[in-house]
């Protein structure tokens, strides 16, 4: 399962993405955000709106559903 | 409850109080009020009354719209340092947004009476409250171009078909990548990827984007396809 994505270069240690986290998925370790939530995650995108410095990131792979690639 | 000191700091840091005197904080400190929010707190309800305004000292709260049907329009976030709810206390009328805590919170609130005090007294808050509504309307002025929707709806589905399996640009992305990409807000892209979820054309699963309809998507790129 696809975790958000942590830059420790970038990350300020703040902790708003631990807060904003409904599923408790984010702690901070030696003033770094790191994810520790398993499956648990929703990939809601929060932690990586409420962050400023762009220090997380919730990608998406964009993929052609069967149905589609059997139309194109 | 925090000090004296603490408040001053606080207030020290944030872009209302710049050029402020440790003399001139010192006498807003005695304003302010704490407040504690905890996770999905409401602590305004748009159309409800306002009679503070607040500062964020500790956590995360949004400031959204709700439509009839019951959609939800984030409108911004909010970080320490940030405040809100100023408008209502300035022409009167009610809160023009809902505001809920993304997380618990420490709010410092200052009563409109007492921020009627301030403005009129102090003409260096003043200029600071003029310039930061200045901002605002500026980022609603854009807001409000972007929601004229279905613009943007295209730019991001532009995006989707440019960035899928096979073609030049295919890569990861994020909502802020795809905001970056179409010019708009976060939200705006967020909202936008409802909206081609609502038509069928995608389905958001995870961290999949999985283009269901590419033909779709291609028209509302160029709607003469």
């Amino acid at each position: 399962m696809a975790i958000p994505e942590i830059d420790t270069t970038k990350c300020t240690g703040c902790g708003l993405c631990v807060s904003v986290c409904g599923r408790n998925g984010l702690v901070l370790v030696e003033s770094h955000s790191v994810f520790v939530g398993g499956d648990e995650c929703t990939w809601c995108g929060m932690c990586e709106a409420v962050c400023e410095h762009g220090a997380i990131s919730c990608p998406y792979e964009i993929v052609f559903s069967e149905q589609t690639e059997a139309d194109s | 409850m925090t000090s004296t000191e603490e408040k001053i700091r606080f207030l020290a840091g944030t872009a209302l109080m710049k050029g402020a005197s440790p003399d001139l904080l010192q006498e807003i400190s005695c304003y302010v009020f704490e407040k504690t929010l905890i996770r999905s707190e409401v602590i305004l309800t748009e159309g409800g009354e306002a009679d503070a305004m607040y500062f964020v000292v500790e956590g995360v709260l949004k400031l959204y719209k709700t439509s009839t049907e019951g959609k939800e329009q984030i409108v911004s976030l909010m970080r320490p340092g940030d405040f809100f709810n100023e408008v209502p206390l300035l022409d009167g009328g009610a809160a023009p947004a809902n505001v809920e805590a993304l997380s618990g919170a420490l709010l410092y609130g200052i009563q409109k009476t007492n921020l009627g005090i301030i403005i009129r007294r102090y003409p260096v808050i003043t200029v600071n409250l003029l310039t930061m509504l200045a901002k605002r309307i500026r980022y609603l002025i854009s807001l409000v171009e972007d929601l004229s929707f279905r613009s943007v709806s295209s730019r991001v589905a532009k995006i989707l078909l440019e960035n899928a399996p096979g073609a030049a640009a295919g890569a990861r992305l994020t909502q802020r990548d795809m905001a970056a990409m179409a010019g708009t807000a976060r939200e705006v892209v967020s909202r936008s990827l409802k909206y081609l979820e609502e038509l069928g054309l995608i389905e958001m699963r995870h961290h999949q984007i999985v283009i269901r309809n590419s033909q779709g998507l291609k028209r509302l790129v160029e709607p003469d396809i």
